[in-house]
């Protein structure tokens, strides 16, 4: 990816974050979620990870953002009022935040340097299950007890009447 | 000309700060969670720029089972947030002060 083209996906990936936390009606954050979501696909396929990309599509954009879009649905949001009484509160957690990025940052600048084009096999379904099934097979069988117990756990909390 | 992988980096790092800072400043819990669900991605791209940088194929391995985590939070979460709407009509995270002393 040429440098231009990064710079513009940058920044509308960062506008996408920001509209995330920004916008007062939640049902506007959702759909600027899948926005980064689908804009962070997007890098994954020029990082070569097509695998990665095709399931935040599938995942984060299809499966996920259909949860809080339908339990937002659910809760009849309305749109916040403004609160200046928080504003002060506001601006120090946004200056933490941007402390912490700047952090990030200076410690990122020591990171590996590029190493030119990867291996053609890099990045396929056929790589990522290689390391999967064999050398992390025991975490990749625990994904599968996680997601039975994250199952049950919303069928128990969803339950109209406590057992 | 290519894109050195430290710009990923500094793009992923400023997804999870944005994502911090919604968590600090927003107080409706279904905004917290997307907020928590950006930092998770931004985590995510840093995975995937070092396995291309290394390179490894843990690194979108490991996204993988992030992306496990995610789903079976998100599902929870959403499941305590129905709960707890339920029981006291709101999802303002100030309101919901039970478990505070």
């Amino acid at each position: 990816m040429t440098l231009p083209v990064f710079a513009v996906l940058a920044v509308l990936l960062v506008l996408a974050s920001l509209g995330v936390i920004l916008q007062r009606n939640p049902v506007r954050s959702a759909l600027s979620l899948v926005a980064a979501l689908f804009l962070l696909a997007v890098f994954y396929v020029f990082l070569e990870a097509h695998l990665v990309a095709a399931l935040q599509v599938i995942v984060y954009a299809g499966a996920i953002m259909v949860l809080f879009l339908f339990v937002i649905m659910l809760l009849r949001l309305q749109v916040e009022p403004r609160d200046p009484e928080r504003t002060a509160g506001r601006i120090a957690a946004a200056g933490l935040a941007a402390l912490f990025v700047a952090q990030l940052v200076l410690f990122l600048r020591a990171a590996p340097a590029p190493t030119g084009s990867a291996a053609p096999a890099f990045g396929t379904t056929e790589a990522v299950a290689e390391v999967l099934f064999t050398r992390l097979v025991l975490p990749f069988e625990m994904t599968s007890v996680l997601l039975l117990v994250a199952i049950v756990g919303a069928v128990v909390l969803a339950k109209r009447k406590w057992m | 000309m290519p894109v050195p992988a430290s710009y990923y980096l500094f793009l992923a790092a400023a997804v999870f700060g944005i994502g911090t800072a919604g968590v600090l400043i927003r107080r409706n819990a279904i905004v917290i969670f997307m907020s928590i669900e950006l930092m998770l991605n931004g985590v995510n791209l840093a995975f995937v720029s070092f396995s291309r940088e290394l390179p490894s194929m843990d690194g979108q391995a490991i996204v993988f089972l992030v992306m496990t985590v995610a789903a079976a939070e998100a599902a929870v979460g959403l499941a305590i947030i129905l709960a707890a709407f339920r029981n006291r009509q709101t999802v303002h995270a100030d309101e919901l002060n039970l478990l505070r002393w």
